[in-house]
């Protein structure tokens, strides 16, 4: 029997789960903080400014890596049956990522930052998640090059593709010279820099939020239906448009920028084109139920991978749409790039990573299950009323910030000022905040009902427990 | 698909072919803007930012402003009508990080220099309903009480003239006699203060 090493990806779940707690917290206040701004106190550290950076980080980063590291490593191990690389190793990587991530609580609040989007860690932090990141890939890769069975499974493939990304596009973005210990320039300046800061912003998204998470949706999802994954052909042939295409769309962040137009144009038609590939995705994991659709009513972790590969399929069509210019033009700027984002975020890789662990912590822990299936119902609604009431508001609040800003009168006068968009959005911005709530409480039952099923309390409708780990081996490809 | 086998049974192979599919779009796209003149010569008049102006910019980074304005001009009638001359890549040149943002919960602030008197400026970065009653902008009192970091402001000009910011020796040797006695908030007013000022207010 191969030793799995499962301690290492214990520990990535409760993080996952710990990070996504905090994350979503700091999202929420920065949501009533812009409703009323009376909520920053007048306190550095608790100022909106400073504090957006460290939601993104936490929740992208913190929540959303913590989750792709440790899915990684038990999905390497038992599509490979094979045990990790190397335990010591695995074991750096977990604290030295923890430490990268408290290092950015501890710097961004305080305003030692670099100022790029998604980027902001000053560049001690880059090093060290450098650092980390090979060490990361070296567990990794090593494990897959060490593997028992001849194929390498499909969700390592997109694993894989997201680990080598990932290292690319932050050395380059985070090129700069240090002034101080927390100081530093972009080796970049003007435009060049834009560029490589969206070619690597979109893809922290294409990459980390997507490749990454279609990693997991290939494990888990064929693995809680019981169903094989629907096709094989589509998952060759989506994997490399997907991983060919994403790099170019990083201008349509830029569009009608005074970034040249052929990089521009070059931009929105990759975007366009991505639809293709996204959606074979989607339609693969969705298709993987066929055959089992009665799932959809009686597990609601099949409900809510579903929904979120649903979600995914949106958003990938928001997106193109939202990449050609005469769109851009109206959605640039406005809340609806927000919505947006949070539709992927949200729906597609939040909904994604709660389904995996759900799926994940009874098996990790050898429980039967989870501790109450009921509250993962309650949480799936109350996450998915939590998405709809934030997503909504923000493209509403979006479309009439874009009119708003370009309406002209008959003798060609701006019609409003700018603030008055600010005071109409006020209505969407509290509906915002209801939605975010909704999505917070729903992870704080997660949390709860993760530490009864780890606790070992019986469950309500309490069966003999059978399933032990050593059910783990003969799972995978 | 029986060729795509070799691909699944060598990871070896696996990660340098998406390696090369991932760099066509890096050499193709970001490669030859480091050279198109439009994108890398600064503007007629522009000039690299004093050292004021530059410790504003520092503090207009860490406090985060990005993150609610842009300073990008559009090439839209309405931008031009509300904001000034529609924004060009020869203004950017001396910025590092870039400035143009993705979010506009407060105005575009690119042609904000000369716009509004310092008093106002200071006014409203303390507390900006003073000024702009239903504005939900964060205030940022703490700025008028901190002295500006003289040492990193030298030290920044040092390596901005290393990366290429046509900085004089003497420049950067009256730097810290120019900051004595300078707040953040004189700081960040002088950097607002010279935004967009190289180029014609409105568009011709």
């Amino acid at each position: 029997m191969i030793e799995f090493n499962d301690k290492v990806v214990k520990q990535f779940t409760i993080a996952t789960i710990f990070w996504g707690i905090i994350g979503m917290l700091v999202g929420v206040i920065i949501a009533v903080q812009l409703a009323w701004p009376a909520f920053n106190f007048d306190i550095p550290w608790l100022t909106y400014s400073r504090l957006r950076p460290l939601h993104t980080n936490a929740v992208i980063f913190a929540f959303g890596g913590n989750a792709l590291l440790g899915t990684s490593f038990y999905v390497a191990q038992r599509t490979c049956q094979v045990k990790l690389y190397s335990n010591t190793l695995a074991s750096v990587v977990f604290w030295g990522f923890q430490l990268v991530i408290v290092g950015a609580a501890l710097t961004l609040p305080f305003g030692f930052t670099q100022g790029k989007e998604y980027a902001e860690l000053i560049w001690p932090l880059d090093v060290l998640l450098t650092v980390v990141w090979v060490l990361y890939a070296i567990v990794y890769f090593g494990t897959i090059a060490t593997r028992t069975v001849k194929h390498i499974y499909v969700a390592n493939w997109f694993y894989a593709a997201f680990i080598i990304t990932i290292a690319v596009l932050h050395i380059v973005n985070n090129l700069a010279i240090p002034v101080n210990w927390h100081l530093s320039y972009p080796v970049f300046s003007g435009a060049v820099d834009a560029l490589v800061q969206w070619w690597y912003g979109h893809n922290a998204v294409g990459f980390f939020l997507t490749a990454g998470f279609l990693g997991m949706m290939y494990y888990f999802v064929p693995k809680q239906a019981e169903r094989p994954v629907y096709s094989y052909r589509l998952s060759i042939v989506h994997f490399w448009a997907l991983v060919s295409t994403y790099m170019w769309a990083g201008p349509h962040h830029l569009q009608y920028t005074s970034l040249p137009d052929w990089a521009q144009s070059l931009g929105m038609v990759f975007s366009l084109v991505l639809l293709a590939p996204s959606w074979g995705g989607m339609i693969n994991g969705i298709m993987t139920l066929s055959g089992a659709w009665d799932k959809l009513r009686s597990d609601p972790i099949i409900k809510m991978m579903i929904v979120s590969l649903s979600f995914y399929g949106m958003s990938t069509f928001e997106g193109p749409m939202m990449s050609i210019k005469t769109v851009n033009a109206l959605s640039h700027y406005t809340d609806w790039t927000i919505g947006h984002v949070h539709s992927g975020a949200l729906g597609w890789v939040a909904l994604m990573t709660m389904a995996c662990m759900y799926s994940l912590v009874p098996r990790l822990w050898g429980r039967d299950g989870m501790y109450s299936t009921h509250l993962i119902n309650v949480h799936f609604w109350i996450a998915t009323l939590g998405i709809v009431l934030y997503i909504a508001s923000m493209w509403i609040a979006g479309v009439m910030q874009g009119l708003m800003w370009r309406e002209v009168d008959a003798n060609g006068s701006l019609v409003y000022s700018h603030v008055e968009s600010i005071e109409a959005t006020f209505p969407y911005y509290v509906i915002r905040i209801i939605g975010g709530v909704l999505f917070f409480i729903g992870i704080l039952i997660q949390a709860y009902n993760t530490w009864k099923t780890i606790k070992g309390a019986p469950r309500p409708e309490a069966r003999a427990s059978q399933v032990d780990t050593a059910n783990a081996v003969g799972e995978g490809a | 698909m029986s060729k795509h086998e070799k691909i699944e049974k060598n990871i070896g192979l696996m990660g340098v072919l998406v390696a090369i599919v991932i760099s066509f779009a890096g050499i193709v796209e970001i490669a030859p803007l480091m050279t198109q003149a439009s994108v890398v010569e600064p503007v007629p008049g522009l000039e690299p930012r004093n050292a004021l102006e530059l410790a504003g910019q520092n503090i207009y980074v860490a406090e985060g402003c990005y993150n609610c304005h842009s300073q990008q001009v559009r090439p839209f009638v309405d931008e031009t009508l509300r904001y000034g001359h529609y924004s060009v890549a020869g203004e950017s040149v001396y910025d590092r990080p870039f400035q143009w943002g993705s979010k506009r919960t407060g105005p575009d602030l690119a042609r904000v220099g000369g716009r509004y008197s310092d008093e106002w400026h200071e006014i409203h970065l303390i507390d900006p309903r003073a000024v702009v009653p239903t504005s939900n902008m964060p205030g940022y009192p703490w700025l008028a009480d901190t002295p500006v970091d003289i040492e990193e402001t030298v030290a920044s000009m040092e390596v901005l003239q290393m990366l290429g910011h046509p900085y004089s020796d003497d420049e950067i040797a009256n730097a810290a006699a120019s900051l004595t006695d300078k707040t953040q908030l004189d700081a960040l007013v002088a950097y607002l203060q010279d935004l967009g000022t190289a180029m014609p207010k409105s568009y011709q």
